[in-house]
């Protein structure tokens, strides 16, 4: 049964394999990115030491991790699962002996993976060379992020999983989607790290998942947050892993109840 | 001429279709226009948050900022209402409904386009409207008679230079079959030419400016009206270069299209 989902992880592989060009332009795209964010931040900064609790240093670190996290965070789940909503085919797939939702979190994990050994790698090579990166020496920081990210990946795909399901009960969720992904670009930290927005508004958003994909664990990475606090921001990352379970369940049982294909 | 009449008949005929479904999907209509007004208020929300940490970006000041961004939502807005092409590469040519276009009468580019039109995306170009005139008025701009005109030139300059680059990269997906495309990774790029040119280093300048010139769609027209960054060269290089990559965009579809061979299945 497990070796059925490690197949769709690694189709999914071989899939994004095969599309060269995307993998190319996408490098090159990052770098771009990742580019003009710390020329952006250079300006803002200005003469100033430190903004938001961040020193130059460290908030090119940031910036270069948090994109390259979002490379491997990132999938098309809510797309995909809605697209499959509305086109019937999830009917098809609902009749098979593996779970629908399981199969498409391995799919997004197969995406993530091959941006994480051919994208993230060789962007981080290329943003060190270029930018005034600087990277933990501690090994244990390291294995930190990488199990942080992989729970940034998992609450991702969480909530594009619930936004996905959405298509059951709205028949056209396009709106949502895109308002999902305004919200976690903002909110996530990846344009803007958490301590740069005002007190009120940080109260709110500590709250919320969206600091669990991109602000904990760039600022573990960053060393901004370490000891302690960094064993904190993964059990937040752990608890929200775990509260996103119960409203897709929910979502889920709800939804095979009211299936119904359109124009089927 | 007469094309571009039948041009627009079809373009009443696919408005009064998409205002029919829309009124089917009322809710979701909602959520749409509430989206796209939200993305363009994650932009200014980062715009205020930033400027809460520093008095300049460069030497441009909060409503500079806010007034080039304002600029840009007006041509931007236009572009989404004609050319809503981001899933172009998955409807048209991998589920193969590039056949159907080619069989009807109008021109491949403008059905695709009429197919997808999107209204509401019109409201974004008000608000833009909006906020530049806000911005306008705490600037203390002097307003010129011939600024409105301007401001229409430079607005067509733009979406042309939205659309050109737009068709080209819908193009794409005809010579590569890439199903995710290369559209989201651009779609964080053109969010670069609204910030003040200068901050960036001449590699990325270069690349906004004559490559990829989203630098267009923003801070250079709007220039034109800012009496400290006033740049006539620049902002009157818009409806040139909206020409040329319209041109270019156009001829890479229409070259595009000739190789395309329709779906496997």
């Amino acid at each position: 049964m497990a070796s059925a989902y490690l197949d769709f992880i690694r189709i999914r592989f071989l899939m994004m394999l095969a599309y060269r060009v995307n993998y190319y332009s996408g490098i090159v795209i990052y770098a771009i990115n990742i580019g003009a964010y710390y020329f952006m931040w250079k300006a803002i900064y200005g003469s100033a030491e430190t903004l938001g609790g961040f020193t130059v240093a460290q908030m090119t670190t940031y910036i270069a991790v948090s994109w390259m996290a979002r490379a491997f965070y990132f999938n098309n789940l809510d797309r995909e699962i809605s697209n499959e909503i509305r086109d019937g085919s999830v009917a098809v797939q609902m009749t098979r002996p593996i779970s629908y939702l399981m199969v498409k979190m391995m799919q997004g994990f197969g995406e993530g993976l091959f941006r994480l050994l051919l994208f993230m790698a060789p962007g981080m090579i290329v943003a060190i060379l270029i930018f005034p990166v600087s990277l933990p020496t501690d090994p244990l920081r390291w294995a930190m992020f990488f199990v942080m990210i992989w729970f940034s990946f998992l609450i991702n795909s969480q909530l594009n999983i619930l936004t996905g399901l959405f298509a059951f009960f709205v028949e056209n969720n396009e709106g949502l989607m895109r308002l999902k992904r305004v919200l976690i670009d903002l909110l996530s930290g990846v344009i803007l790290p958490m301590t740069f927005f005002p007190g009120w508004a940080r109260a709110i958003l500590d709250w919320l998942p969206f600091q669990a994909i991109t602000y904990l664990p760039g600022s573990v990475f960053t060393g901004r947050l370490s000891g302690g606090d960094a064993w904190n921001a993964l059990l937040v990352q752990f608890v929200w892993f775990a509260a996103l379970i119960v409203p897709i369940w929910l979502m889920w049982r709800a939804a095979r109840k009211r299936l119904f294909v359109q124009g089927g | 001429m007469r094309k571009m009449g039948f041009a627009l008949s079809l373009f009443r005929e696919y408005l009064a279709n998409y205002i029919k479904t829309k009124l089917t999907y009322r809710a979701d209509f909602w959520v749409e226009v509430f989206s796209d007004l939200m993305f363009s208020a994650m932009n200014l929300i980062f715009i205020f948050v930033v400027f809460t940490h520093t008095p300049a970006l460069g030497d441009w000041t909060e409503a500079e900022v806010v007034f080039v961004y304002g600029y840009f939502m007006i041509p931007y807005g236009i572009f989404s209402t004609f050319m809503n092409l981001w899933n172009f590469s998955d409807r048209y040519i991998t589920k193969g409904e590039m056949d159907r276009i080619l069989t009807r009468p109008a021109g491949s580019l403008t059905q695709v386009m009429l197919e997808n039109v999107d209204p509401p995306s019109l409201l974004g170009s008000l608000v833009g409207l909006g906020i530049m005139a806000a911005a306008w008025a705490k600037l203390g701009l002097p307003l010129h008679w011939y600024d409105p005109l301007v401001l229409i030139v430079m607005v067509l300059g733009s979406v042309l230079i939205y659309m050109g680059l737009y068709t080209a990269l819908a193009a794409i997906s005809f010579y590569s079959d890439a199903p995710t495309g290369i559209a989201p990774l651009m779609y964080n790029i053109q969010n670069y030419g609204r910030y003040p040119i200068q901050i960036y280093n001449k590699g990325i300048r270069f690349l906004l400016t004559w490559l990829l010139p989203f630098a267009f769609v923003g801070v250079y027209p709007a220039s034109f009206f800012l009496d400290r960054h006033h740049d006539r060269v620049m902002a009157w290089l818009t409806p040139v270069m909206g020409v040329i990559f319209f041109a270019l965009g156009l001829y890479v579809w229409n070259r595009g299209v000739k190789r395309y061979r329709g779906a496997g299945s």
